[in-house]
């Protein structure tokens, strides 16, 4: 071919006129409506768990045998652990024993949050472990998988009661008890993507360049698994803070001295005709956690991995 | 035939008004006029086909042909009325028997599709419902569109089965798409789009997902139906070859413009446009290079009786083995291309596959510089590695979105010892090679064309230095000038290296290009094998024979009035 042929060849083939500006995936997450609406919703709930003490609570232990059952807004007496009497204002009305309600779903927020993050980090971990191995040591696939389809043949509350009623109840165990039921999904989904990843050219690519198989894995394999299993743990992650509020509602989640919207809810179950303020406002705190946490994983899913927007 | 654009309507070929045409004037049963579509804000251009004007006449084939991304398909849309919302028509008209469709409303659209206008699309599988027999797929058409009886309706369904030449028609009737062939798939689609005699078919690249032998027969079919029915045929294409073998006139698109329209001949002969020129010199020759080549060049491989079975074992039921693969001998020299001809599972890319170790073969052996690599355990194959490297057919996949092209490229040399440094250097020397800007090893594969992945995957097949280069498909998923260039540069990079080539094509055209010697696989056995001269030019087993006979465009002199 002739030189002059050749630069007009250049200059007018349409592959190179054409400036390629396509949005990573990043830029794509930061415009979703649904992702943006999430995340300012959960770094609200994260800001408030963070300055708990801070904003106007008082310790949520504190009861005062004057100030029981009040409405709220209603002003009253609190005494501190030193004997100090203080006045309130309580925002949200108080327990039975008098204990400010405010203070409580506040406190509350901590332990929730607490649970959704751990128990989403717990199972992705081990689900990530099992998924890789099963995906991609055959021999490991038939024993692994079946343990799997076992767990996930048990209902995950009632794992997590058994699990409960065998350790006694801590933030630990209630995390853990939590986080197992969802290991089988993860580590099903993170077989599924490895199976598929490993048959991708740019994997065959790696084998044909030398690539030993603990670093395809690394660097190839479990990089692109990223995406599905961040929008798999938000969803874990909404699923534990509702579950660890059924635990502690049932009274086997943490010991009620502590302050969940599972427990506050509980105990103003047997009020609920004459003061519902007991369990609308950490009812109020948890769906609107869940739904902001699930909003979050559906924008993540739309923008990061369109395919399984499809399929779900 | 009616090879004249009408006075007036392109002012691009002048000339083509004083041809003798047959058309009567006003016998057009389509007219795109001034069609203008946008395309959504902050794309790469503002329209997705802008001021394309052209006509289809009753009984006329019009190629419409362009690159991936040109708005060919889009204008097909839009002229179906089937564009999604994020493409409005945004002006011009499309008048199917002188009704603008971009205007009209979806009842009116739902009456005039498959009854006066009707589309077959690439991918015959995706374009039938899997779950319907194909049967009551063409039934449906017409219980929507005729009031005919069910035995009417029946009889007319065999009928067209029948005229696209579909064996056993009865049986078709009853089939699901799943159990026909692919070529059997576009019988039926194009049995759906004619039952109801349209003035107007679009067939939108109906041959590209087919194998080139039954490429041939669909071509033929369609071209004797319309000859047949007088239909008016929009045929979208971005294969010369096929628009030399069906087109009447001829269209030519580029980023969304019209460039070229005019008689098949003139376009394909005689190119106006400087871009119609550049495409048609980028449509490889149908003849041997003629490139003498080294007999005494050292094998750089060579395979003995190599086997791959693939055994597929059921829980219950009989073991089936499936040969994918049959006795293959083959050998390539340094410094020599040698290319595997054959349609898709005829176990050209199985022999790759194998050579590279991907698969372990069942049988036989490969010998790489006299060392027997087919039998050696992955760990002992490790260091033999380097010397083979392949590069895949899709660009898209062939690279890890989450790695840049720098550690794309530095990742062999890596994985051999190569200080970090070295690697580096050696990356940006390779993508100079490969003509590219040093900037790219800090983006990632996300940012480039298909082109420019696939220059990217050749630099990464160099980077180890290798002494064998498998290029399976690589050049058949780019567009003809993108193409061009790619096979110029594995040609230099060839000479430059003196480097054994290993081309895997299904593409005559591409072989013809770039091999010296010519091995032409059919059911996973190696039919004929032997100098390309000699392959091309007097082919001895008749498959051979029948795939250079399907070659589209094969006796059409490009670019050579």
């Amino acid at each position: 071919m002739t030189a002059p042929e050749t630069e007009s060849f250049e200059s007018l083939s349409v592959e190179s006129a054409a400036v390629l500006r396509q949005e990573s995936a990043w830029q794509r997450v930061r415009r979703n409506g649904a992702v943006r609406f999430g995340a300012v919703a959960l770094a609200l709930l994260i800001g408030i768990a963070a300055a708990a003490p801070w904003l106007g609570t008082v310790d949520p232990s504190l009861f005062d045998a004057g100030s029981r059952d009040l409405l709220p807004g209603k002003t009253g007496d609190i005494t501190t652990l030193e004997g100090e009497i203080i006045r309130h204002t309580f925002f949200m009305g108080s327990d039975s024993y008098g204990r400010d309600i405010y203070s409580r779903v506040v406190f509350g927020t901590r332990v929730s949050l607490a649970v959704g993050v751990c128990a989403a980090l717990v199972a992705l971990a081990f689900g990530i472990v099992f998924g890789l191995s099963a995906g991609y040591l055959r021999w490991l696939d038939g024993v692994l998988m079946r343990i799997m389809d076992g767990i996930m043949a048990i209902p995950a509350i009632l794992i997590a009661i058994a699990l409960i009623a065998a350790w006694r109840g801590s933030l630990v165990t209630v995390i853990v008890a939590i986080a197992i039921p969802e290991i089988p999904r993860v580590s099903r989904l993170v077989r599924a993507l490895v199976l598929t990843i490993r048959e991708e050219p740019y994997v065959e690519a790696a084998i044909a360049l030398g690539t030993p198989p603990w670093k395809i894995m690394l660097a190839h394999i479990l990089p692109n698994t990223v995406a599905p299993l961040v929008v798999q743990g938000t969803f874990i992650c909404a699923s534990a803070i509702l579950v660890e509020a059924i635990l502690s509602f049932l009274g086997v989640g943490l010991p009620p001295d502590i302050p969940t919207w599972g427990n506050i809810m509980a105990e103003g179950r047997v009020q609920f005709v004459e003061y519902p303020h007991n369990v609308f406002f950490p009812g109020i705190f948890l769906a609107v956690t869940v739904l902001a946490v699930n909003i979050l994983g559906d924008g993540l899913r739309d923008t990061l991995d369109p395919k399984m927007a499809k399929r779900v | 035939m009616h090879s004249a654009a009408q006075t007036g309507e392109v002012t691009l070929t002048p000339g083509s008004e004083g041809d003798v045409t047959l058309t009567p004037p006003g016998s057009a049963v389509l007219e795109v006029r001034e069609l203008t579509i946008a395309l959504p804000a902050g794309g790469e251009r503002a329209t997705a086909v802008s001021k394309v004007s052209f006509s289809v006449h009753r009984g006329e084939i019009l190629c419409l042909v362009g690159e991936s991304g040109s708005g060919k398909s889009v204008i097909a849309q839009g002229i179906m009325g089937l564009l999604p919302p994020a493409l409005p028509v945004t002006g011009g008209a499309a008048l199917l028997e002188g009704e603008d469709t971009t205007r009209a409303s979806p009842e009116r659209l739902r009456q005039l599709r498959a009854a006066r206008m009707s589309m077959i699309f690439q991918e015959p599988m995706t374009a039938l419902n899997p779950v319907m027999r194909c049967g009551e797929q063409l039934d449906e058409v017409l219980v929507h569109h005729t009031s005919l009886s069910e035995p009417e309706r029946r009889a007319k369904i065999i009928a067209t089965l029948q005229e696209v030449l579909l064996p056993d028609p009865a049986r078709m009737f009853a089939a699901y798409p799943h159990q026909l062939s692919g070529g059997q798939r576009q019988r039926i689609m194009i049995a759906m789009a004619l039952v109801l005699d349209p003035a107007l078919l679009i067939a939108d690249e109906p041959t590209t997902a087919l194998d080139v032998t039954t490429q041939a027969q669909i071509l033929k079919l369609i071209a004797d139906l319309q000859a047949r029915h007088g239909t008016g045929v929009l045929f979208i294409t971005h294969d010369f070859g096929v628009v030399a073998e069906i087109a009447q006139r001829v269209a030519v698109l580029r980023l969304g413009e019209l460039v070229e329209l005019g008689a098949k001949d003139e376009v394909l002969k005689r190119p106006r446009h400087r871009y119609t020129k550049m495409l048609i010199n980028a449509v490889p020759r149908l003849e041997p290079h003629g490139r003498a080549a080294d007999t005494d060049a050292p094998v750089v491989l060579e395979t003995r009786d190599l086997d791959k079975t693939y055994v597929d074992r059921a829980w219950f039921g009989k073991r089936r083995n499936v040969a994918a693969a049959k006795r293959v001998n083959l050998s390539v020299r340094r410094g020599q291309t040698l290319g595997i001809v054959g349609e898709s599972g005829s176990g050209k890319s199985t022999v790759a596959r194998c050579i590279v170790r991907l698969i372990d073969p069942s049988g036989g052996e490969i010998h790489l510089h006299g060392e027997e690599i087919a039998r050696r355990s992955h760990g002992d194959l490790r260091p033999l590695r380097r010397r083979v490297q392949i590069v895949f057919q899709d660009p898209y996949r062939s690279l890890n979105p989450r790695r840049t092209v720098g550690e794309a490229i530095m990742e062999g040399p890596l994985n051999y010892g190569v200080p970090r440094a070295e690697a580096l250097e050696r990356a940006r020397r390779l993508l100079a090679l490969v003509r590219m800007d040093a900037g790219a090893l800090e983006r990632y594969p996300h940012q480039f064309s298909g082109g420019q992945r696939q220059r990217i995957c050749i630099a990464r097949a160099l980077a180890l230095e290798p002494e064998l280069l498998i290029a399976d498909e690589a050049v058949s998923a780019l567009d003809v000038s993108v193409q061009a260039q790619v096979l110029r540069l594995l040609e230099e990079i060839r000479t430059e290296f003196d480097l054994a080539m290993l081309f895997i094509t299904h593409d005559l055209r591409v072989a013809a290009q770039v091999c010296d010697h010519v091995a032409v696989m059919h059911q996973g056995v190696v039919v004929e094998y032997g100098a390309a001269e000699q392959i091309f030019l007097q082919p001895k087993h008749e498959y051979t024979r029948a795939l250079f006979a399907a070659a589209p465009g094969r006796d059409f002199a490009f670019g050579r009035a």
